[in-house]
């Protein structure tokens, strides 16, 4: 069983459809990097996935299931474009609050292991308010794989982000895939993206122009799947 | 059981965000103050008339104040995208919307019961003959007050013009327990008991409170996802 | 084929109308305590009912919106709550055209103007919530949910005025007292031709909203090439 599949997912404004037939499946293990330009439909897509909105058309399953169910929800860790995070609470607030709407055993540990790992444990009593973008961005990395997520889906996650945050990102990136955990994210950092990235799909104006194993060739040349497949 | 423990954590993180910073509830508190003055000027409150009408008055202050508190529910969730954070958890909707009105019923009493002694002081006017009476009132009607508060701020918190949308979509559908409430209260100040005629507004506020808890707890998933 | 439909029943709405109202103005007499005023009734009563049913179908729409998602029945609920809104606002000025002339007064907080206000009054809040969404999914989801708010407060909100209304005594609107049998006929041939012609308007209202639609997605093609 994949661990996401979107079969024949369409998404209307009104009566325009931003997103066309989508087709696409990660399996367990797999990080698909979901490429296209600006407004093809990346963050329609994602947010179909994550469980934000509901295709028009079609379905998405995670694990079979779809990803409102309570349990899906368990399993899948979310990245968007904000922080997602309460800039009146300190760090250790927002990672125990996470903690216990996820159910975990013990938040607070759970939580101060998270700051640990993203390098924030010495901050952990500050307010969110009060943090540095860099700061800010490593925390919602920690709420994101706070609760073990089997399933994880970025949105442009390398964009905006320090380059201490880019490091922490991808070893954090790099251990889950190793534990079999499957990674989807949209982006433009096309380098970073890639490095990690086991398959690529290329969305253009809503349809899946490209979907394949990541080759040798794409991280020579980041431009390769655009050139070829994407349309004018 | 689950959805009640949900409930608590959405209420509880509610609650220690808005008193660490009281934003809110101090505005809130401020503007309560103002409009109970404001209504000074408008009716005597020497006037032995305006001492009957004054249960009516109070309601006016507590539905515009609370309505204060009751807009940054969702809105609140809105800075970071924090919104997301929680429609993805694997929380109910009933919990979510439960622990926030719970929280925003919380908050609301409290500025109520802080501006109750300072109107009673202003118009003169004794509250505490049936103190039970009228906090059962006051517990009804806030009540219902919050669910419409709490239930339109997830409807519009995504819209244009929100802080001037939520209230004016509010006030019309409150007007069934703010009516009640009024009618109880001035019955109550007045020396009335709640029996008699005056059941049939207990049992109003009580089926409004119900009917738009229940609608409520059902509809608020709908509106935040589709 | 929906224009000959529109045709159609715009023309025996307008033959009913026409007929109504020869009977209200010549043929009917004066009513005994009233005079020439109490001819309002027969545009003021069936507004209300009409609104009144549009309500319901709105509210019933709205539901069927949310459960198949198919745009076409909120396209439905907007257009019925407009027909709706402009009887009721036709029930509220002839009700106080009606007070002006019998009482000398503009408005009166008898129960049921008081009613029909307050639902005017929330029903108006669905239109401007409308307004402040641009993405039609969300506006369809949004007011849907609204619609369905509203509709369960209306009986709500006529009760308790109803109550409050029977503590304070006031001016009641044709209270008691039998109705001739041929001004009961015209009564119910005006319901039926004011409720034509509600439908008549929510067609027409009902083709703009989809023409709308159309123009919206054309300007997002646009916008993406």
């Amino acid at each position: 069983m994949s661990a996401v599949a979107a079969e024949g997912v369409w998404k209307f404004y009104g009566d325009y459809p931003a997103l066309r037939d989508v087709i696409l499946n990660a399996e367990p293990g797999a990080c698909l990097a979901l490429i296209g330009r600006n407004g093809a439909g990346k963050t329609t897509l994602l947010r179909i996935i994550g469980g934000f909105s509901r295709a028009g058309r079609g379905q998405v399953r995670i694990f079979g299931q779809d990803p409102r169910d309570i349990e899906t929800r368990r399993r899948v860790g979310w990245i968007g474009h904000g922080i997602a995070v309460y800039d009146e609470l300190s760090a250790l607030e927002n990672l125990s609050l996470f903690g216990r709407l996820y159910n975990l055993p013990d938040p607070r540990k759970s939580a101060m292991e998270w700051l640990e790992r993203t390098g924030l444990e010495r901050v952990k009593d500050g307010l969110v308010r009060e943090f540095s973008r860099g700061m800010r961005q490593r925390l919602a990395v920690a709420r994101a794989f706070l609760h073990q997520p089997s399933v994880l889906l970025l949105d442009e996650p390398f964009t905006a982000l320090d380059d201490r945050a880019i490091a922490v990102l991808q070893r954090l990136l790099r251990e889950a895939l190793a534990e079999g955990r499957t990674v989807i994210m949209s982006t433009h950092q096309l380098r970073e993206a890639l490095e990690l990235a086991t398959h690529v799909a290329l969305l253009n104006r809503g349809k899946i122009a490209f979907h394949g194993e990541r080759t040798a060739q794409m991280v020579a040349d980041p431009g390769w799947v655009y050139a070829h497949y994407d349309e004018a | 059981m689950e959805f009640f423990r949900q409930t608590w954590v959405i209420a509880a993180k509610d609650l220690r965000a808005e008193l660490r910073t009281k934003e809110a509830v101090n505005a809130s508190l401020a503007f309560a103050l103002v409009i109970l003055v404001l209504f000074s000027f408008a009716f005597d409150p020497l006037e032995e008339q305006t001492r009957e009408m004054s249960g009516g008055l109070l309601w006016i202050v507590f539905a515009f104040a609370g309505t204060l508190v009751l807009n940054r529910s969702f809105a609140r969730e809105v800075p970071n995208d924090c919104l997301d954070a929680l429609i993805a958890a694997p929380i109910s909707g009933a919990a979510l919307f439960m622990g926030k009105a719970l929280a925003n019923f919380v908050l609301v009493i409290s500025v109520e019961l802080v501006s109750l002694p300072v109107f009673g002081i202003f118009y003169n006017v004794h509250w505490t003959t049936q103190i039970w009476s009228l906090l059962l009132v006051l517990a009804l009607g806030t009540w219902g007050l919050t669910v419409i508060g709490t239930i339109f701020s997830a409807l519009t918190v995504n819209i244009r013009l929100r802080e001037l949308m939520a209230p004016l979509l509010v006030y019309p559908m409150l007007i069934p327990v703010l009516m009640s409430a009024m009618q109880l209260t001035m019955q109550l100040i007045a020396g009335k008991s709640l029996g008699g005629e005056n059941q049939v507004w207990l049992r109003l506020m009580v089926a409004f409170d119900v009917i738009f808890t229940a609608l409520s707890l059902v509809l608020l998933e709908t509106v935040l996802v589709g | 084929m929906r224009e000959k439909l529109i045709y159609g029943l715009g023309a025996i709405a307008a033959v009913l109308l026409a007929r109504n109202l020869y009977s209200i103005f010549m043929q009917l007499p004066d009513e005994a305590s009233q005079g020439m005023i109490y001819r309002i009734i027969f545009f003021h009563v069936p507004a209300a009912i009409t609104a009144m049913l549009c309500a319901s179908v709105t509210c019933i729409t709205s539901i069927v919106y949310l459960v198949t998602k198919n745009l076409k029945y909120d396209a439905i609920s907007v257009a019925v709550t407009e027909v709706g809104l402009a009887f009721l606002a036709a029930n509220l000025v002839t009700g106080s055209i009606w007070g002006r002339i019998i009482w000398g007064i503009w408005w009166t907080w008898d129960a049921r103007l008081t009613s029909a206000l307050v639902c005017w009054l929330l029903y108006a809040g669905y239109l401007m919530l409308r307004r402040a969404i641009e993405e039609p999914t969300a506006r369809a989801r949004i007011s849907a949910v609204f619609n369905i708010f509203a509709f369960v407060d209306v009986p709500i909100v006529i009760f308790s005025i109803k109550w409050w209304r029977t503590q304070h005594p006031q001016p009641v609107f044709w209270g008691g007292g039998t109705i001739d049998p041929a001004m009961r006929l015209t009564a119910l041939l005006n319901l039926a031709a004011l409720m034509l012609l509600a439908v008549v308007l929510s067609l027409i209202r009902l083709r703009q909203e989809e023409v709308q639609r159309e123009i919206d997605s054309l300007r997002r093609y646009a916008h993406a090439v």
